[in-house]
């Protein structure tokens, strides 16, 4: 970043922290951007004549009379159709080797959509994963994270989603990711044949931590232009909002605040919101889907940071290793999408519904004998039956390798149902029973 | 309220995220509302501490680009709200600024919109007459607003007495057209007109008396009225982990409740859910009126992503109105989604403001806060006779699901209904995640409302409902002998007992809200459930062994489903109610 002739240029720092320093200015603007000694800073807090900076890559090696810079501006990021197939670091600067975008400024961690000029959601994204589309649709506008074990292939899943999602843009928000990761989706993009619809803003864990909190701000501005601007359906990709919500904690602790739950800020719930409630349908058809990961510790969910994530997302979608069939799926039981209702049964087949339901609580009642047979206890005919049912169901249909359309992952459910069921076992509505059950199955009826 | 004759101005000394010092040249009181000039944009302000000559103000709005000497201008008021016809159906933020008439996709910075309307003809009739003495609430006529009688008042800020003078005669007028002349008591003229200010943060105190409540408020929901009633006038909390349907519950309560009105004060919680009221309620009907559901609605919008700031003031605002209605004799729900959002928001200030913190770094007096606002419910006598009310109904959203953390604490002493929902029972798709159990109504206690429901309900109405609470106590505890040891290492009659705890459980305590029947039940209908599932409880069944009861039990319930999801007293009902009557009979003893 170049100066210009109308910056104040200081070089008197009056007192340096690990993340912050201050100096004497005058004329500076809240959330304003300087460069302190070549290095992107902010504005985080001034009293009169006092200004303190929070420098994103920390305070090392910075001295008393260091250059600061001040320019005048908040964080911003150039918009236009030429950001799509682009690389880019957590300030927006081209990582990929090519030169800087030329485009219109816009500052990040924009306003608000005013609720009333929103759309209720009400497209239907297949994936062709069961786990998701069968039981837990997603929706355009919506905001759904995945809860997931640092050991869990989550990248490989959201990579995997994002080139199956009819999306006219996908945006990369990678924070903390490695830079295998890194690799691992810029080849997966490469290969596919998508880069020209895709848009990367990362931090790898080679650069400081908490430049990663302007990560997400970067990508949603970046999507609310071309929802905005040019109606498109975008779908952002943030991985992984714990170590985002890490560099929270880190800046918080480093001020001074004081800690709440998990010494993490006490605003942490209205960070992460600003960031989610991005998400948008908008009336002209351009929209922001945002789907997250939160990486778990122990598969504890009631961690502040999956606990507060949980109290702002539709859902969430939580990745389980079964250890029955040796895959991971997506757990039925504690995943849920709060959008399902808007297009299941109406956007997918009628049956669907009632479908999904029957085979949960068939999976369900498995899960029931399968404690029944961990304590001892001696098991009915009906109990083996689900049993057999529960194997089926997770190889067929929960595990993430599943790649189907929903007509096929309904008629599979049929079929397990036929195999392993009588009707009045399932409890459909009979018009539905009557239409799908399996005829050649020769199940008692 | 004292008269400032010159207004107070101050410039920019410091800034901390939306925490703004501000250096004054005169008085400001605690709370008064000023706006910060930023470069054209005025910041609306609320003083929340002064020190010395430095008034520390919370900003509703983002403070990006402010600078230190930017100027300032007090108010002399404090946060209020404009009262007067055309609230009802309205979307406001949590600062009552109107939400359709702001311009373009995104929310502006500084936009500020007429909460009502200033060219609009209200269609105008007297009620005060000439002579009259009134004080402030009092009503002077009523105009028609959507089909609700809107009473034109005295407003709530003149104390004493005022006399009529002259009174404007039927016919169209707008809100700023005189309605009627009165004198105060030293003989001055004062012109009223339809509209009126309230500062949100004081309770509003036109009203003759507030009694106990005694009358029940009806809701539809079984797993309330039946078990753990609401009265109007009554205040009831939802705390619930995630995802375990508070909100969902909220959106049943507000379609359905016997109320006049609903204002539903979307606070720190989602916009598409704010969506969905948006979209659904102008196309629903209202049973009891025939009409659309967003005629009797009124929604404070201030959605997480909308100013932390400005969450606190939504409540208020929302108990503002609804106060404003209730003074009009009507029947007020509110409805608050989530209030744990206001108090972190509260948090988030008194951390900035480096107070000393209290349990989980909230501040010191969350618990009086909390509770200064319940108090603003209640049912109230008005000084004409009439009366009228607000029932309040929080969520909270306590962090990990526990309990135990000081918002839940704090509401728990302050409302009277506990709600509390069950992660387990929404893991198992028991909805509404209600524990019967575990929740309470202190209603239910009291002798007014035992009284109510022997008289209008059945004569034997709490016992029945005691002893549906024994009968699912004792089904729990069975439950656990069984779980521990085996279905055949307790006796068949275990079995038996544990499954007419079921049926309560099924047939009263779960609900469909998405079905369109079963969503509400009336209280005629809950009672004849009722009756209905003790019958079954009262009635000795023959077992061969534990594998029959459940099948039975099942089939039972299933029967009673069928009814809850048919039409009351329809063809489809007495069928299932045959289909009842008949399983029973196949295994009935003496
Ligand atoms: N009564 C009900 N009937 C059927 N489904 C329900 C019911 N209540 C809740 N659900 C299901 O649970 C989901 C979550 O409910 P809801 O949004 O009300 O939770 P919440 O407690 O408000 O969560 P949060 O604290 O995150 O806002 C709904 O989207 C719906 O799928
Ligand atoms: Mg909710």
């Amino acid at each position: 970043m170049e100066t210009k002739a109308f910056q104040k240029i200081y070089t008197k720092i009056t007192q340096i922290t690990k993340a912050t320093c201050s100096l004497k200015a005058t004329g500076i603007g809240y959330e304003e951007m300087a460069i302190v000694h070549g290095r992107l800073a902010q504005v985080v807090k001034i009293m009169g004549e006092d200004v303190t900076l929070q420098i994103f890559s920390g305070t090392e090696g910075i001295p008393t009379n260091a250059e600061v810079v001040f320019l005048g501006r908040p964080p911003v990021l150039k918009v236009g159709e030429e950001l799509s197939g682009r690389f880019f670091d957590a300030y927006g600067d081209p990582i990929d080797g090519r030169p800087a975008i030329e485009g219109e400024e816009r500052q990040i961690g924009g306003p608000s959509v005013n609720p009333v000029r929103r759309k209720q959601p009400s497209e239907f994204i297949p994936t062709g994963i069961a786990g998701i589309d069968l039981n837990n649709a997603l929706v355009t506008g919506q905001k759904i994270p995945f809860f997931a074990d640092p050991d869990q292939p989550y990248n490989e899943i959201m990579a995997m989603v994002a080139l199956r999602a009819d999306a006219d843009k996908i945006i990369l928000g990678g924070m903390g990711l490695t830079n295998d990761d890194y690799l691992y989706y810029k080849n997966v993009f490469e290969n596919a044949g998508a880069l020209d619809r895709i848009i990367s803003f990362v931090n790898t864990t080679e650069n400081p931590p908490v430049e990663r909190i302007l990560v997400p701000d970067m990508a949603l501005t970046a999507a609310e232009y071309f929802a905005v601007d040019k109606k498109q359906k975008v779908l952002v990709l943030l991985t992984d909002m714990t170590l985002y919500a890490d560099a929270l904690s880190i800046v918080s602790n480093r001020m001074d605040q004081i800690p709440s739950k998990d010494s993490m800020p006490g605003s942490l719930y209205s960070d992460l919101a600003k960031i989610y409630e991005k998400a948008v349908q908008f009336p002209d058809g351009g929209s922001i889907t945002i789907i997250a990961v939160t990486t778990l510790s122990g598969g504890d969910i009631t961690h502040a940071i999956p606990d507060n994530t949980g109290y702002i997302t539709e859902g969430q979608l939580f990745l389980r290793k079964d250890t029955d069939i040796g895959k991971v799926v997506v757990d039925p039981f504690r995943s849920l999408s709060r959008l399902k209702q808007l297009v299941i049964g109406s956007k997918t087949r009628p049956d669907h519904p009632q479908v999904m339901n029957a085979a949960i609580r068939l999976y369900a009642d498995a899960a029931n004998a399968k404690t029944k047979q961990e304590n001892g206890f001696d098991l009915t005919d009906y109990d083996e039956r689900t049993l057999n049912f529960a194997k089926d169901y997770s190889n067929k249909l929960l595990a993430i390798d599943v790649n189907v359309e929903v007509d096929q992952m309904l008629e599979t459910t049929w079929n397990l149902f036929g195999e392993h069921f009588s009707q009045v076992e399932v409890g459909i509505k009979q018009e539905f029973v009557d239409k799908h059950w399996p005829t050649e199955n020769s199940s008692e009826v | 309220m004292e008269k400032i004759n010159k207004m107070t101005k101050g410039t920019v000394a410091g800034i901390i995220a939306n925490l703004v010092f501000v250096e004054v040249d005169g008085p400001v009181q605690q709370n008064e509302i000023c706006y910060i000039d930023l470069e054209g944009t005025k910041l609306m302000a609320e003083v929340i501490k002064v020190n010395g000559t430095q008034a520390y103000v919370q900003v509703f709005e983002s403070t990006r680009g402010l600078k230190v000497n930017h100027t300032v201008e007090f108010t002399g008021h404090m946060l209020e709200v404009t009262l007067g016809p055309g609230i009802l159906s309205k979307n406001y933020d949590g600062l009552q600024n109107d939400l359709d008439k702001m311009d373009g996709v995104f929310l502006k910075r500084g936009e500020h919109t007429n909460p009502l309307e200033d060219d609009k003809k209200w269609e105008y009739k007297p009620i005060a007459k000439v002579g009259d003495v009134l004080e402030a609430g009092g009503w002077i006529g009523e105009v028609k607003e959507n089909w609700m009688p809107h009473k034109i008042m005295v407003p709530f800020k003149f104390e004493g007495k005022y006399t009529v003078k002259s009174v404007t005669k039927a016919g169209e007028y707008t809100i700023h057209d005189t309605m009627a002349v009165v004198t105060d008591e030293k003989g001055k003229e004062i012109n009223l007109t339809m509209i009126q200010k309230w500062p949100v943060k004081l309770a509003v105190k036109a009203y003759k008396e507030k009694p106990r409540p005694f009358k029940l408020l009806e809701t539809g929901v079984r797993v309330i009225d039946t078990l753990n009633p609401i009265a109007e006038g009554g205040t009831g909390f939802i705390p619930g982990p995630f995802g375990t349907g508070k909100t969902v519950l909220q959106h049943a309560l507000s379609k359905q409740a016997e109320a006049d009105m609903i204002i539903v004060a979307a606070c720190g919680e989602r916009a598409n859910e704010v969506v969905e009221i948006f979209t659904e309620f102008p196309e629903l009907d209202d049973p009891r009126t025939g009409r659309k559901l967003m005629e009797r609605t009124t929604i404070i919008a201030n959605t997480s992503n909308m100013p932390v700031a400005a969450r606190e003031a939504s409540v208020y605002t929302a108990m503002t109105l609804g106060e404003y209605y209730r003074a009009m004799g009507l029947k007020v729900l509110l409805l608050a989604d989530s209030t744990s959002r206001w108090a972190q928001a509260l948090r988030e200030m008194s951390n900035r403001m480096e107070e000393l913190p209290g349990q989980d770094a909230f501040p010191m007096d969350l618990p009086a806060i909390i509770s200064n606002f319940y108090s603003r419910a209640g049912f109230t006598y008005l000084n004409n006779g009439e009366s009228g009310s607000i029932t309040f109904i929080g969520t909270v959203s306590p962090a990990g699901g526990n309990l135990k953390e000081p918002v839940t604490e704090s509401t728990k002493k302050a409302a009277r209904c506990f709600y509390a929902l069950s992660q387990q029972r929404a893991d198992s798709k028991r909805y509404p995640a209600i524990d019967a159990l575990e929740s309470y109504s202190k209603y239910a206690e009291y002798p007014e409302l035992q009284d109510y429901f022997r008289k209008n309900i059945d004569p034997d109405w709490p016992e029945k409902i005691a002893l549906a609470r024994d009968i699912l106590i004792r089904s729990r505890e069975v439950s656990e002998q069984i779980n521990i040891l085996g279905d055949d290492g307790v006796p068949v009659e275990y079995h038996n007992r544990f499954w007419k705890g079921e049926v309560i459980d099924f047939v009263i305590c779960q609900q469909d809200a998405f079905d369109e029947v079963d969503r509400s039940a009336s209280l005629d209908r809950q009672k004849y459930m009722l009756n209905r599932v003790l019958d079954i409880y009262h009635t000795n069944f023959s077992f061969e062994s534990f594998e029959d009861v459940g099948t039975y039990f099942k089939r039972m319930i299933n029967s009673m489903k069928q009814m809850n999801y048919a039409v009351y007293e329809s063809d489809k009902y007495h069928d299932s109610e045959k289909e009842l009557n008949s399983i029973i009979e196949e295994r009935k003893t003496a």
